[in-house]
């Protein structure tokens, strides 16, 4: 039972990473019917501005500020970090092929995806980058938190549990009961026709990659509290990311949200109950079973081709 | 080369003949052509039947090894014809069939692995080559057709996915296959090791002479080479081609037509998938070995790179392509090589922009004093900020650029991004002269990132120069330089 619960936590820790990637990619499919396969970099690089930030404000040993205000710092400078990777990406690899076929941007994502993740190698060295959280104001995130029979849940999964579910919450306020939101959900159904409305296409695009690349440098932040990271991991979490986005249906908010605690749960089970190294296959393997016997995923809608 | 006008010997001269439609072979391959002398150059050469430019071309390859003894080099060259052809099968599922099969190394390495088990000790298997080539590459058709039997429904994008996922798959697999129920299959993250070599007729082509690089091997790549692109080309130019080609162009119209849909996806993906395997066992009996990490995501893009840098759907233009990244790649990984590249590729890119003009002189005049002012300045602030430059021409050209001796660790990541924004800039500025003005400083910058950041990090430098050919391609010239545009018949 013990081993259960805490799988369980790991699951909502896991999954709700993955889920603030998958929405990212979800966001822009959506709107674009692009597949941002460069997403898993930016929150490569949302977790080395994290990183940067951490550093300049004096370090996790010994920080200038409160604990909480230097968590906060960090995330939001990620975040706005990763708004400007996304906006530049959109502005110079996918708006000049908004209207080519299918294949021009996927392969000029692909090209991006390889571009930043070898750029921040390039830079930065391939060697990884410890927050050292357990360093925070003497390790009391770790100590704080609550237990659940044998197990003990830190205060820095709950915040990070806590935190990503705040931004999915305020994601679909966002995008259900705003005005901006409206437009979004109009430019993702028919782009054309929101054009003919008065909609601001290109604002929208732009607005969308914000959202998505900010939640991305959240992730990205997230993650790297608890484990080190390398400019490499970007691949692996994007795909991950992605693979949550589609079985939750990729187009759909609450698809990615599913998806990535789905996913999460997958992976934390297979680990804990099987074995580390089949958890990847586990995945894969389902996500290969839904693309043919689901394509759209748990939530999304199945794609009606007039022709 | 593709086909040749109208007005060819193709054109069916004394009235119908069996098995030749006529119209199609009179509008096969209607083209756009070049006007002026270019235009009549071009089409000389198209008029030289095709199988002379692949003896030519055969024959001028089989020459590098009498040119060049160094082993390094004859690796390259085999390399180099390794990657023509995969370029090969990739150009049939993306170029010809217009499927974006984001897993097609997943076939490289199941060739390689199948040929690792069939051929070493792992097993104890020894198949004579004349029976395991065939054999592996009937194994990768039928992964291929596999692979394509649960895809046959998706559309572009979910194809894309699926296919990743294949190849991420069969990296997981790969790498964990040594306690796979408790049997060691692929032997894990080592591999297999000590996988034999060639050997025809009972005679073992040794991998090497006294360490150097056994040309047999170069040879052999050649012959299949060639075998595999005549093959190739005859598929293409049958119905089957013809069917690919109105595939790729509009799905839904050549299924209305009474295509085949299903089963012509089938066949690009086996046909892919056979040559990728094909072009495994050669590869991994000169290595004599096979491990996962030889058929990463990495490996995948530099073959869409040469995919798309030749033309997609040209088959002279991958093989082209092939070469040409290629060399690239391992020029980039000798710093003086890349170095002169650089100024090359710069020089020639100013060239092409403003062609000789009187603007040219003025960029070029306004380029040099403008650095020569920078080292200066640099130089006589701090003596060790420009002392920095090693080697013969890297000297040289410091006397032009800053190279400091020890950099800040600040300063790489704030060069690149300010260069990036200044590129990024350049593209957004239409006034002509601020054009101008602006591009001698991102010259400048440019030639500062390159020597100090980029040249002493050749790894990542290669990938990063990748992944901008691959956007910039898509965006500029998506046919890539061989490919074509065609004549729509309305």
């Amino acid at each position: 039972m013990a081993t259960f619960t805490q799988l369980t936590v790991d699951a909502l820790t896991l999954g709700s990473v993955y889920a603030l990637v998958a929405l990212g990619y979800s966001l822009v499919y959506g709107v674009l019917k692009l597949l941002n396969f460069a997403h898993g970099d930016v929150f490569m690089v949302g977790s080395f501005i994290g990183y940067g930030a951490l550093q300049a404000l004096g370090g996790a040993s010994n920080p200038d500020v409160p604990v909480w205000l230097l968590l906060l710092l960090v995330t939001v400078a990620a975040m706005a970090g990763c708004a400007v990777l996304g906006v530049v990406l959109e502005r110079f690899a996918y708006r000049p092929l908004r209207d080519a076929p299918r294949i021009a941007p996927l392969i000029s994502a692909l090209g991006a995806s390889f571009f930043i993740s070898n750029s921040m190698q390039l830079l930065f060295g391939a060697q990884q980058r410890d927050y050292q959280s357990y360093n925070l104001s003497g390790g009391s995130l770790y100590f704080h938190g609550f237990d659940i029979g044998q197990v003990h849940v830190p205060l820095l999964r709950i915040i990070t549990i806590a935190s990503a579910f705040g931004l999915m919450i305020a994601l679909w306020y966002l995008v259900n009961r705003t005005p901006t939101g409206k437009a979004m959900r109009a430019t993702s159904f028919d782009r054309e026709a929101a054009a003919m409305m008065g909609i601001d296409i290109d604002r929208v695009i732009v607005f969308t990659f914000v959202l998505g690349s900010a939640l991305a440098g959240a992730a990205g932040v997230m993650f790297a509290l608890r484990v080190p990271t390398a400019a490499s991991v970007g691949f692996t979490i994007g795909l991950k990311g992605f693979t949550a986005a589609v079985i939750g249906g990729i187009g759909s908010i609450p698809g990615a949200m599913v998806g990535g605690l789905l996913l999460g749960g997958a992976e934390s089970y297979t680990s804990g109950y099987w074995t580390t190294t089949w958890s990847d296959l586990v995945v894969f393997t389902i996500l290969i079973a839904f693309m043919i016997f689901r394509p759209q995923g748990l939530l999304g809608r199945a794609d009606i081709r007039k022709v | 080369m593709s086909d040749t006008t109208p007005l060819s010997s193709d054109v069916p001269a004394a009235g119908p003949a069996i098995g030749q439609d006529e119209w199609v072979a009179r509008h096969a391959e209607r083209r756009l052509v070049r006007g002026g002398r270019l235009g009549a150059v071009e089409e000389r050469l198209r008029a030289v039947p095709w199988w002379a430019w692949l003896v030519l071309f055969v024959a001028a390859a089989s020459t590098m090894p009498a040119i060049e003894s160094s082993g390094y080099v004859r690796r390259v060259g085999f390399d180099t014809v390794i990657f023509m052809l995969l370029a090969l099968g990739l150009n049939v599922v993306v170029g010809w069939g217009g499927l974006l099969d984001l897993g097609y190394i997943a076939f490289y390495g199941i060739g390689s692995y199948a040929y690792a088990i069939f051929d070493s000790g792992q097993f104890g298997y020894h198949l004579p080559t004349i029976v395991a080539i065939p054999a592996v590459t009937a194994l990768g058709a039928v992964v291929g057709l596999l692979l394509g039997l649960p895809s046959r429904r998706l559309s572009g994008d979910y194809l894309a996915i699926v296919t990743l996922f294949f190849l991420e798959l069969f990296e997981t697999v790969a790498t964990n296959g040594d306690t796979i129920f408790g049997h060691n299959i692929t032997g894990g993250a080592n591999g297999i090791l000590n996988v034999d070599p060639l050997s025809f007729f009972g005679h073992a082509l040794p991998v090497q002479h006294n360490g150097i690089f056994a040309v047999s091997y170069y040879y052999v790549a050649l012959g299949i080479f060639a075998v595999v692109f005549v093959a190739l080309r005859f598929a293409n130019r049958s119905r089957v081609g013809r069917a690919w080609r109105s595939l790729r162009e509009d799905p839904l119209a050549a299924e209305v037509m009474g295509m085949p849909v299903n089963t012509l996806k089938l066949l690009s993906f086996a046909t892919g998938a056979a040559v990728a395997a094909l072009t495994g066992t050669i590869s991994t009996a000169l290595s004599a070995s096979v491990f996962p990490l030889n058929f990463s995501p990495v490996v995948l893009i530099t073959v869409y790179a040469m995919v798309i840098l030749g033309g997609s759907g040209s088959q002279w233009g991958v093989v082209f392509g092939a070469i040409v990244v290629n060399v690239l790649l391992q020029v980039l990984q000798n710093p003086g090589q890349a170095r002169v590249l650089f100024y090359l590729v710069v020089a020639g890119g100013v060239v092409l922009a403003f062609r000789l003009s009187r603007r040219l002189a003025l960029l070029i005049v306004a380029t040099a004093v403008f650095g020569a002012v920078v080292r200066v300045v640099a130089g006589s602030l701090h003596r060790s900020w420009v002392d920095g430059a090693h080697g013969g021409i890297a000297h040289a050209v410091s006397d032009w650029v800053v190279v400091p001796v020890r950099l800040a660790a600040w300063l790489p990541p704030v060069a690149y991004g300010v260069l990036l924004a200044m590129v990024l800039g350049l593209t957004l500025l239409r006034h002509p002269v601020l054009r101008l003005a602006a591009l001698v400083p991102t010259i400048y910058l440019a030639a500062f990132v390159w020597e100090n950041v980029m040249l002493p990090n050749p790894g990542p430098t290669r990938y990063v120069m990748l992944g901008l050919l691959l956007i910039v391609l898509m965006i500029a010239r998506p046919n890539g330089l061989l490919g074509e545009r065609r004549v729509e018949i309305v």
